[in-house]
């Protein structure tokens, strides 16, 4: 094996210190992510977007049925909510 | 520095990274235990729908139960039927018009454990010409106080693709004994809801879809250039790529009005496919309670797409690409669709286990405006004949109780 030149260890010591570095950034966003994090909407504040108007999908059967007719006339499908089932188009 | 030192070096920082791994991992272990998530409510919901447009009107019913079992289990079984009546442009292009019906089944289970909830269901759907047979997992986590919510999900359908033909006696429909094509799909889904002021809630989604197999529909044909016809054209089977893959992503808001009770919503989805087909969606929604016990909705839809790369009104010759279709839901087009509702909320005092009852009606109406898909029973010379237009209304009538 040969001697590795002055500048060859110069560049491995480079890399090490970025690799060090990006251990520790890697690190410290794990940790970061283990702190529990204190919600900034509190569930006392949560009164407006507890009301059944606020619910993402207020009537599961008729949404399912609306997806389910878009679906057939349109040329794009997915990402909206609905489950699939078939084609119903022949 | 030697080589020794370099890798002793090197041994020292995988060593310390592996060191913030695990303590990063132990942290995580010993974090605080999360409030729980909530299983959907209990209700139960009859519903009839009918759509009426372009010469189709499609009707039937639809009930779905979810009810509880136990703290940590929620059932929901679904029926739908759809009863099909068919003159549509393509049918009257080629083809009789004809009746059908679609029945599909759906049944599905939640389990919730702490934060995360579980979802596995199958869905069987069932036509005189198509079986389609779906299984499909959901995981589904709270964190961050309850403020987020991530979503994962898979479905794996396997399709059936037949094709009828009239008995040559009798005339009766059945399905052509030498026909039966297999078409298996498979999604891949994302989501996370996230709160972001006590007013604002926003969802981010992504879906990946693939389907391999027959994805022609067996009775639709193109149309090609052919001056030996009276017409000036002619028609041929359609054919189809054996895959496709598609994406989608969109983003939505949803918003409690400050001033009032009421709330607005905002959707956007971008669509993107290997036929080339890329579309675009917006959905606009309005929601207000009033009178005590009513609640209306208004909603308004954009649609646009442009057209797959095999698509074509007319093609100059029978044989113009190795794939070729002519499916209008793959030309490019623009859709519109405005729709209102209206429910009522009743309690009644004689059945004490009914928590409430809704009576909803809705109503939207389709506006779709086609740029090189042609009305060819308009008559006129090939490829001049008026662009097709849809004009659609769907009505939905249901019944809703919670229990």
């Amino acid at each position: 094996m040969s001697t590795p030149t002055p500048d060859t260890a110069a560049q491995v010591s480079r890399a090490m210190r970025r690799f060090t570095g990006l251990a520790f950034a890697v690190a410290a966003l794990l940790l970061a992510g283990c702190k529990p994090i204190e919600p900034w909407v509190k569930p006392y504040e949560r009164e407006r977007l507890a009301d059944p108007i606020m619910a993402l999908e207020r009537d599961p059967v008729s949404g399912a049925y609306l997806d389910h007719v878009f679906e057939l006339r349109e040329g794009a499908r997915g990402a909206m909510g609905s489950a699939g089932g078939g084609c119903g188009c022949n | 520095m030697g080589a020794a030192t370099a890798v002793a070096a090197r041994r020292r920082v995988a060593f310390g990274t592996l060191l913030a791994g695990a303590v990063a991992l132990a942290l995580a272990w010993v974090a605080p235990p999360a409030t729980a998530a909530v299983l959907p409510e209990d209700r139960a919901d009859v519903l009839y729908h009918r759509y009426d447009g372009g010469g189709v009107v499609v009707d039937g019913p639809s009930v779905l139960v979810r009810k509880k079992v136990g703290d940590k289990v929620s059932v929901v079984a679904n029926y739908f039927l759809d009863m099909v009546s068919s003159a549509s442009i393509d049918v009257l292009s080629t083809a009789s018009p004809f009746t059908d019906e679609r029945t599909q089944m759906s049944l599905g289970v939640d389990y919730l454990r702490g934060k995360t909830t579980y979802s596995i269901g199958y869905i069987d759907g069932e036509e005189s010409d198509y079986l389609a047979k779906t299984a499909y997992f959901n995981v589904s986590q709270d964190m961050f106080g309850d403020l987020t919510t991530i979503s994962l999900g898979f479905r794996r359908g396997m399709n059936e693709v037949f094709r009828n033909v009239k008995d040559p006696v009798t005339g009766a429909k059945q399905r052509d004994p030498s026909f039966q094509q297999d078409m298996d799909s498979r999604g891949w889904s994302a989501s996370l809801t996230q709160v972001l002021t006590r007013d604002l809630l926003g969802v981010v989604a992504y879906e990946l879809v693939t389907d391999e197999g027959y994805l022609n529909n067996p009775y639709r044909q193109i149309r090609y250039a052919d001056p030996t016809s009276p017409r000036g054209f002619s028609f041929a089977p359609e054919v189809y790529p054996r895959t496709k893959t598609s994406n989608s992503a969109s983003a939505r808001l949803k918003y409690s009005l400050p001033w009032w009770r009421a709330a607005v919503d905002g959707t956007y989805r971008f669509y993107t496919d290997t036929w080339g087909v890329q579309a675009h969606t917006v959905q606009l929604g309005y929601t207000q309670p009033a009178f005590g016990n009513w609640v209306f909705d208004a909603r308004y839809r954009y649609y646009t797409q442009n057209a797959a790369d095999f698509y074509r009104d007319l093609f100059p010759r029978r044989n113009t690409l190795n794939f070729q279709g002519r499916d209008k839901e793959l030309a490019t087009y623009t859709g519109n669709t405005i729709g209102v509702g209206a429910s009522w909320e009743f309690r009644v005092g004689r059945m004490p286990w009914l928590e409430k009852g809704t009576v909803n009606l809705r109503y939207d109406y389709m506006m779709v405006s086609y740029d090189d898909f042609r009305d060819v029973t308009a008559g006129g010379r090939a490829g001049t004949e008026p662009l097709y237009e849809l004009d659609a209304s769907i009505i939905q009538v249901f019944v809703s109780a919670w229990f």
